[in-house]
Formats: C-alpha cells, sequence, structure tokens
C-alpha cells in the first residue's frame, strides 16, 4: 500500500487513539495520590514511539516485558497487568 | 468467504454465536482446553470437562451444522497445583480415541513458574508418547516474551517433537519471529483489548508472511469477539489483499496445520 492509502486508511483511527493516550495521561495527572510503577513504564514506553525504524509496536511491546529468563519460584496470582513491576516483586 | 475458528471456548458462547458465525462462512471449530474462570475443586471436574468437550459440544455444534473439535489438558493457568496436575493429564489418555480430539492443548506457561514449567513438560510428553499435536498458549502481557522463550527451550529440548506439529499461539510483534525462525506454526489471537487487532494481525501477516501462520478468535467468557477472523478478513480486503490470498491465511493454512490429524475433515 502506499502511504497515502494507509494514512486515508486509519489516520482518523490513530488520531482517536493518540487522544484518548494524552487524556488518560491528563486524568491520571489530575488525579490524586501516588501512581504505581505502571505509569513510569508507560511513559518509558512512549518514547519507543520516537524511534525512526518501523519496528516500534515490538519496541513497545519488548518495553512492556518482563526480560529475565529464568522461571519465578511461585506464582503471585494468576492475571497480568500489562507491565513487568521489575525483579524486586520476584 | 469461508474460514476455520482454529481456537474457541464454545462451551462459554450462545446459540447465537454459532448462528453467527455459521452466517459468515465458518466451516469447523476447534475448543482447546482452558481455564473455567475459577479453579475446578478436582480431577472430577476436569473429568467432566473433557466429556463435555468430546460428546455434548459437538452435539451443540452439530445442530448449527457446525463439525467442532477439541484440544485436551489442564490449563496452565491451573498448572501451579503439580498434584492435581499430575492427576489430570493420567485421565487424558483415555480420551485421546474420541473421534473430534485433534491433540494436546493448550498448554503452556501463565505466569512462568517452575511449577507451570513442569507441568508443561509433562504435556510435551504426554504428546510425544502419544503422537499428538500441540496447542500453546502463551503467557499474558509482560510475561509473554519470557514465556514465549522458555516455552520454544522447553519444546526444542524434546528430540521427539516437530516443530511443523506444533503451534504456539497468541504471538504478537515481539515473538512472532522467534516462533517462525524455530520452525513452529504461529496463531495471531484477535481481542478487542489485549493480544491483536486486525490491523495489527494483518501488519504482521505483512511483515513476517502467512506460510505457518493462522488466525483465531479464543473467544471465551470475557471480552472477545468470535467473527474476530471474518473481520479480519474484511481487513485484508480494505488493505487489497485477493481472494486467494485472505482464503489461504483463513481457511487453507489451519486445515494444512489440523490436517496433520486425519480426524480433522472439513466439506
Amino acid at each position: 500500500m502506499t502511504r497515502q492509502s494507509i494514512l486515508d486508511l486509519y489516520f482518523m483511527d490513530a488520531r482517536s487513539k493518540l487522544i484518548d493516550i494524552a487524556a488518560f495521561l491528563d486524568r491520571v495527572d489530575r488525579g490524586e495520590g501516588e501512581p504505581d510503577f505502571r505509569l513510569a513504564a508507560f511513559r518509558k514506553a512512549l518514547e519507543e514511539l520516537q524511534h525512526n525504524e518501523p519496528v516500534r509496536a515490538k519496541s513497545v511491546l519488548l518495553s512492556l516485558s518482563d526480560p529475565t529468563t529464568e522461571p519465578i519460584p511461585k506464582a503471585p496470582g494468576k492475571g497480568a497487568i500489562g507491565a513487568w513491576p521489575g525483579p524486586e516483586t520476584h | 468467504m469461508r474460514y476455520i475458528e482454529p481456537h474457541g471456548h464454545m462451551v462459554s458462547r450462545t446459540t447465537d454465536d454459532y448462528e453467527a458465525m455459521i452466517i459468515a462462512g465458518c466451516r469447523a471449530v476447534c475448543e482447546p482446553a482452558f481455564w473455567a474462570g475459577y479453579d475446578r475443586s478436582g480431577p472430577e471436574g476436569f473429568y467432566d470437562y473433557f466429556c463435555q468437550l468430546t460428546d455434548y459440544e459437538p452435539k451443540r455444534a452439530a445442530k448449527f451444522g457446525l463439525p467442532h473439535f477439541t484440544w485436551l489438558c489442564i490449563n496452565p493457568k491451573e498448572s501451579e497445583d503439580t498434584t492435581l496436575a499430575a492427576e489430570v493429564i493420567s485421565l487424558i489418555p483415555k480420551f485421546l480415541d474420541r473421534p473430534n480430539v485433534l491433540g494436546i492443548g493448550e498448554i503452556g506457561l501463565n505466569k512462568n513458574t517452575r511449577n507451570e514449567l513442569k507441568v508443561l513438560e509433562q504435556h510435551i510428553d504426554l504428546a510425544a508418547r502419544h503422537d499428538q499435536l500441540i496447542l500453546v498458549h502463551t503467557p499474558h502481557l509482560e510475561d509473554k516474551f519470557k514465556g514465549t522463550r522458555l516455552i520454544l527451550d522447553a519444546l526444542l529440548a524434546d528430540s521427539r517433537i516437530k516443530p511443523d506439529r506444533c503451534i504456539i499461539d497468541h504471538v504478537e510483534e515481539h515473538t512472532i519471529q522467534m516462533v517462525l525462525d524455530a520452525g513452529f506454526w504461529a496463531g495471531i489471537t484477535l481481542y478487542p483489548e489485549s493480544k491483536t487487532t486486525p490491523a495489527r494481525a494483518v501488519d504482521m501477516f505483512e511483515v513476517y508472511g502467512g506460510q505457518r501462520v493462522w488466525l483465531n478468535s479464543a473467544c471465551d467468557w470475557g471480552r472477545s469477539d468470535p467473527l474476530a477472523v471474518p473481520k479480519t478478513a474484511i481487513e485484508m480486503r480494505r488493505r487489497g489483499h485477493s481472494e486467494e490470498t485472505i482464503d489461504k491465511l483463513v481457511f487453507q493454512n489451519p486445515i494444512r496445520f489440523l490436517g496433520q490429524n486425519p480426524r480433522f475433515t472439513v466439506r
């Protein structure tokens, strides 16, 4: 597809999601209390969008991922929360 | 349009869903064993579930003219209890001769624990001893990258396992390359929030090719869409992919993988 065709198909959708992210960050700023590690992880992942190679989705996913390689001793629960809290939780 | 739904948890869906899938062109549905949303109290609960998957659910699907196939295992979310897991795994061989059973799945990891890995290795051994196809669940969100690496290592460590008889499901942009490079099939799961959207799925198809890839909705009791596969086919049309290319991805590819078990037939 041409870049123009891609813009024609996806620009409005991407624009909408971009504004949603901006509004989410505004909402967090207006909130009270201390945020947990997810906010810092989110902001760090946003930096991946600034790169010029077409691997941004992969980079964002890796930024939010557990980079360790060894199985953990015990499950802290069943669910996942979307960002890696760091080694201290293991 | 015609398509296969290779991963749908139909026991948690309605008859309206079956009807909508048929209308959309679904020709067969495959249902891996999974977590019920709560922990079952013992192996008897799994025995009943396996009966449901191999007896009742195919009859329910047949009322809509839809062939129903299944995969058996204890899901990784319940694998932390190794005693329970061993009891459940010992039940599986007596179900493997049921006419709609395609293999062992969806096995894998959830939180990447030592016990989950131990139970995964037991499932791999079970599949190897009974020459079964394998369907693998990869962990969610932040655990997926690490879990996928651990799963591939476990599969490749067993010389009896042939990668082209295993599908690694729920791949995303950070895991699909390693799965395909190791010779496995890759499943792309379409979810409204987690996993991938139709647009991202088509991106991955365009970047990595569709030689050993299938699409699935993994529809279950959570937010999910049993029509996600045909909706992604429509996304491919929007980008100008040919009907032949779409048919290969959503119909012929699942048949190529699943047809390795002669029980899997589609009209």
